[in-house]
């Protein structure tokens, strides 16, 4: 096992996505992915009649260090590819390939041992702390489960990573409900970092907190990846946060990702027609600005992903569209410079 | 002329056992017809419990309106009787609710919930309405309108059934329109929809509209005017144009300094706002946003502001209408 390497950062703190590319420490290489929940009928004797399709065969790479956001809307996949990568679902299909090993492959102490190197950052602070414990049991969990520390040293690890998250090493006997909602946040950031791992899913991390308890979870979220080296899958659908604290953005739609870019590339030069209605969709604070601005109206909602379209899963709302995207996938290639699109038009 | 909708000191309270809620404190503002008011702050800040009270919506007791007067078209709803009120819910001013996946009733069909208000109000008969909500569905952008009547509410998709519930509000043509968090539950390729049907329909009917979000984005495309509460206090109003290009109370500036943009690029980290929003059981003697203020003097300590003009506004002619409630000039960081 090689020690995890402390990327370079701007000035400001972000790391420097170009510095990554080049460098190409992959730590997380994706291929194939797929995980389908089966629809089964009858009660004794059940029989599958089909499956949700929620991921449909994803590739791509997160490379150490980075903040690869993946964003897409309700229901398209999202929050169970973060699952399926960290194994909390089994996959359907594809592999994991986690620094040079295929977790997918793994099982049994293997398995739990590649864990303690993956964690996970829920989305809803009040339903993901346990009401019933103490914030030294929630955050010492991981501890005690790969065993990394008992009695007196565990404690101290606790206060350690409560200081490590800006919250008060004493809070260690209180219970969640003592906390504001952007605190619970930090409890469950401390419990992530509990096992020290190197890379860590950020499911919707801030989507329930307010606007001005937001700034400060994304804010300490940047200073600890700069502080321990750590690379952060952020899955999200607020697209003005992913472009602030990403380096790369993936754009899902219906199970698969359609476009991937450096993220000022991603924003200024949106190939995919579903990225670029999706990102003129974005309420901009600004008056001027949203005077001048021209949505691309999307019709109608997001098929079912049971039954989804043939060929380009897009293709149904699509202003683009020709008969060819309805006969044929549209292949996942690099369109230059690392901006991988699936899209016929290009 | 008199402004359609005139609120005036309204203040709310509501008993618990842990003590009194001061969820609305004294808040006064005017709405012309055909005007749009944003208002924005984020959540507890009392911005629903102050338009459920205009019409009476808060359960009372534990709620109680403790004082103001709601003045619709000059007549002081807040004095109106149960009977009294019902006329004007749905037929003078409508209301279209956050949660579109709850706010239906699921065991009946939507004709006839988006149809109620016109048995109710208008008094037309099942065939009439069933035309009337045709039409309504087909307003809102439903396809196949007509054969959606007898659908139920699981039938339809939640933006289907935001526009479905914006057709139920619109139903008998009111002069006032309230939507409170409208498209908060919905995608944003959904709620840019919504906004746009929104727009276009202000356009053609003319009516006035309330919106209510923590989305300070949403507003800046639809109001003309802009309320920002804070803790049960409106903290700074004006026009749109003065709320984002010259916002005076440091609570409206770390706001939206605090917001991350879209069309641009980012490098410095997030601007941030200490701390976390009051305990609405027992505010302080002071200014409510005091504790996590940059700017706070020793006034600020024991004496709450209240809503001044501001003299000197430079994004709009004559600063008329633009207010805030701060001790503290920002621009020089004095007391003013």
């Amino acid at each position: 096992m090689t020690a995890p390497t402390i990327p370079t950062h701007t000035e400001q703190g972000q790391p420097d996505p170009v510095w990554i590319r080049q460098a190409h420490h992959t730590l997380v290489k994706i291929r194939g992915l797929k995980k389908h929940f089966p629809i089964t009928r009858g009660v004794l004797i059940q029989r599958q009649i089909g499956a949700v399709q929620a991921v449909d065969g994803l590739n791509f790479d997160i490379y150490r260090g980075e903040t690869l956001g993946l964003v897409g809307e309700s229901g398209c996949g999202k929050t169970t590819a973060g699952r399926t990568i960290l194994q909390l679902y089994p996959p359907t299909a594809g592999q994991v390939i986690f620094d040079g090993v295929d977790v997918t492959a793994l099982t049994g102490e293997a398995l739990r041992h590649m864990r303690r190197r993956m964690q996970m950052i829920f989305q809803d602070p009040f339903a993901s702390l346990n009401p019933r414990m103490t914030v030294a049991r929630i955050v010492s969990e991981p501890l005690r489960a790969h065993k990394l520390a008992s009695g007196k040293a565990q404690i101290e690890r606790v206060q350690e990573l409560l200081r490590l998250v800006r919250l008060n090493p004493r809070f260690i006997n209180r219970y969640p409900h003592e906390f504001s909602g952007g605190q619970r946040q930090r409890i469950g950031v401390a419990r992530a970092l509990a096992s020290e791992p190197e890379f860590i899913i950020c499911d919707e991390p801030i989507s329930a907190l307010d606007v001005s308890i937001q700034a400060q979870v994304v804010n300490l979220l940047e200073d600890l990846q700069a502080e321990l080296g750590l690379t952060f899958l952020f899955i999200a659908h607020d697209l003005s946060m992913v472009r602030h604290i990403c380096s790369r953005v993936a754009v899902m739609y219906l199970g698969k990702i359609v476009e991937l870019a450096d993220k000022d590339e991603l924003y200024e030069h949106p190939i995919h027609p579903y990225t670029r209605a999706l990102l003129s969709a974005v309420p901009v604070p600004d008056p001027d600005a949203e005077r001048q601005r021209r949505r691309i109206m999307l019709e109608g909602d997001v098929p079912s992903p049971i039954n989804p379209p043939s060929g380009c899963r897009f293709r149904t709302r699509c202003p683009q569209a020709r008969e060819h995207c309805a006969l044929e996938a549209p292949t996942w290639h690099d369109a230059g410079g690392g901006h991988f699109v699936a899209c016929h038009k290009v | 002329m008199a402004p359609l909708l005139e609120v005036r000191d309204l203040t709310v309270r509501f008993n618990t056992l842990d003590g009194v809620v001061h969820a609305v404190n004294g808040i006064s503002y005017k709405l012309e017809q055909g005007e749009t008011l944003g208002i924005v702050g984020e959540s507890g800040c009392g911005k629903s419990v102050s338009v459920l009270s205009l019409m009476q919506l808060i359960p009372q007791p534990p709620g109680k309106i403790v004082a103001g007067q709601v003045l619709y078209k000059g007549q002081d709803l807040l004095q109106l009787g149960e009977e009294e009120i019902q006329h004007i819910r749905g037929q003078e001013i409508a209301m279209v609710f956050q949660d579109p996946m709850t706010s239906f009733n699921p065991v009946m069909r939507i004709g006839r919930q988006v149809g109620e208000g016109l048995r109710v109000h208008l008094a037309m008969t099942w065939q009439q309405v069933r035309a009337r909500v045709a039409e309504l569905l087909d307003l809102v952008g439903i396809p196949g309108a007509g054969a959606r009547y007898d659908d139920y509410p699981h039938q339809f998709s939640g933006g289907m059934r935001q526009r479905a519930m914006i057709a139920l509000g619109l139903s008998c043509t009111p002069s006032l329109l309230i939507a409170d968090e409208p498209t908060t539950a919905l995608d944003v390729t959904i709620q840019a929809q919504i906004i746009e049907l929104v727009k276009g329909l202000r356009e053609e009917l003319g009516m006035a509209i309330i919106w209510i979000t923590h989305d300070l984005g949403v507003v800046a495309g639809l109001a003309e005017k802009v309320l920002v509460m804070y803790a049960g206090f409106v903290v700074e109003q004006g026009s749109v144009d003065q709320i984002y290009k010259d916002p005076r109370h440091p609570y409206t500036m770390a706001l939206l300094e605090s917001l991350p943009r879209v069309d641009r690029s980012s490098k410095d980290r997030l601007a941030t706002i200490p701390g976390f929003p009051p305990d609405l059981l027992g505010l302080p003697p002071g200014c409510p946003f005091m504790p996590r203020c940059a700017y706070a003097v020793e006034r600020c300590h024991h004496e709450n502001p209240t809503l001044t003009t501001v003299r000197d506004s430079s994004a709009s002619p004559a600063g008329s209408g633009h207010e805030i409630a701060c001790w503290v000039d920002v621009s020089t960081g004095e007391e003013q």
